[in-house]
């Protein structure tokens, strides 16, 4: 039996099908919503989703906890 | 007809434009140089004698005998030859290719196309790890390898003096592509290297020239059938006057590169410097000190490249972009991903023999309302 993925408990963004830059920009409008050390889920397939989430952790010291495209996982640091 | 060239002009990494001295170059190897190099009649000779001189230039700014060097038709060509000639003269070692992770496109396709393909990480700055370059070198079945002087977007330096050492430890070959180096890295010294490639285009020759300079004893055989032009190692009649007014453009270089040179890197840092102070958010890519003299590339947070590349153009100044779309592609560009660097709004400069203070301090004035006026529009700050 295969194992379902429960639905993500807090702030998901679904961004599947948008071009990047446009998940940043969704996150980084969106992850003040959550307090600190909470997790946001971001869903994006672009290509580049990947290497330019992971620069936006580090340039706004956020934390990226997986990366599992089209599968992010972000904690909020800042 | 509209002047076709930008009011500023910062993308010589695609393209230098053609250096005076090499278009006069080109124009009188016209009249005089474009015979048949292999026919013995008088436009034959002197075909030939352009041609020996467009050898000798190449050959003492790599320290290489003239006869080792070959002229291929472009920078893809010249790698996609290096790396399949070593792989095809290797054969019994293996099919094994080592290159970095940042190597150009062209160079990462012949790896892949010759067997299995190890691309070797790279570090924030773009250095190769010299211990993971031994030990994937050191893999059975190694057949090559191949490291930049300088790469192409960044304008990061390699430790290629210390990879060339490591190669002939373990007896591999290495491709040593100075594409981006050719007249600016000093190389006429630079040993341990069996096959040396680099682009005219890159330093103001036409753009159908490449090189591909190949060591005597190198274990490399033509990979495609040949003739009798250029030794057996690439076939057909040589564009005799490109390639001579591309020898003249590395000339040009090999003279006056030293004092451009430094002009470019004083240019360069005020550029790292006033992007960061007059744009927020921004991600500047490479080593600001061990680079080559005339790159610099960096990433504008929330803009997308395309735009900013047209928006730059509408305001007279031409650039270049790694981001996904505006460079053609549906991917970004593989060397700022392997970099972690950020590859949307991304901007890559290179800088023309030509470019003046005045020309930076123009980019620097257009460069950060254009920036805000896109993020306002997306509502990003």
């Amino acid at each position: 039996m295969s194992e379902v993925a429960a639905p993500f408990e807090g702030l998901s963004l679904d961004c599947r099908g948008m071009k990047c830059p446009r998940p940043i920009i969704e996150i980084a409008r969106r992850i003040s919503e959550v307090p600190l050390g909470d997790v946001v889920e971001l869903l994006a397939d672009d290509p580049a989703a990947g290497p330019d989430l992971a620069a936006w952790c580090r340039m706004r010291g956020q934390t990226l906890v997986t990366a599992d495209p089209p599968r992010f996982l972000v904690r909020r640091e800042s | 007809m509209v002047d076709p060239v930008s009011e500023v002009f910062l993308d010589s990494s695609s393209g230098e434009p053609m250096l005076p001295d090499a278009r006069q170059a080109w124009l009188d190897a016209q009249q005089a140089g474009w015979g048949d190099p292999a026919r013995l009649h008088r436009p034959g000779r002197l075909a030939a004698q352009a041609l020996d001189q467009a050898r000798e230039v190449v050959a003492a700014a790599i320290g290489a005998r003239p006869d080792e060097v070959v002229f291929t038709a472009s920078a893809a060509h010249s790698n996609h030859a290096a790396i399949a000639g070593l792989a095809l003269g290797r054969r019994r070692a293996g099919s094994h290719v080592v290159t970095t992770a940042i190597d150009h496109s062209s160079v990462l396709a012949a790896a892949r196309a010759a067997g299995s393909h190890t691309a070797v990480e790279v570090d924030r700055e773009g250095h190769v790890d010299l211990q993971r370059w031994t030990d994937a070198v050191g893999t059975a079945g190694t057949a090559a390898a191949c490291m930049q002087v300088a790469n192409h977007e960044v304008g990061t330096l390699q430790p290629f003096l210390e990879a060339a050492e490591i190669c002939q430890r373990a007896d591999v070959p290495l491709v040593l592509d100075a594409s981006a180096a050719l007249g600016r890295i000093e190389l006429a010294n630079a040993s341990g290297w069996s096959v040396l490639t680099g682009w005219a285009g890159a330093f103001g020759g036409p753009a159908s020239v490449g090189i591909l300079v190949i060591k005597k004893n190198a274990r490399w055989r033509a990979p495609y059938p040949t003739d009798d032009y250029q030794g057996g190692r690439w076939p057909g009649v040589p564009d005799v006057p490109a390639i001579y007014a591309g020898a003249v453009a590395l000339d040009c270089w090999l003279r006056a590169g030293p004092t451009i040179g430094k002009h470019q890197r004083q240019l360069i840092d005020q550029l790292r410097a006033g992007i960061a102070k007059h744009v927020p958010d921004v991600d500047v890519a490479g080593d600001p000190v061990r680079r080559a003299p005339h790159l610099l590339t960096f990433s504008v947070l929330y803009v997308d490249g395309e735009t900013l590349t047209l928006e730059l153009d509408k305001a007279g100044v031409a650039v270049a972009s790694g981001s996904a779309c505006s460079a053609s592609s549906e991917h970004p560009s593989h060397v700022l991903a392997a970099m972690g660097a950020l590859t949307h709004g991304n901007v890559r400069i290179g800088l023309t023999w030509t470019t003046t203070e005045a020309e930076i301090d123009r980019f620097l004035a257009v460069l950060p309302p254009i920036v805000a006026g896109i993020r306002a529009t997306v509502g990003a700050s």
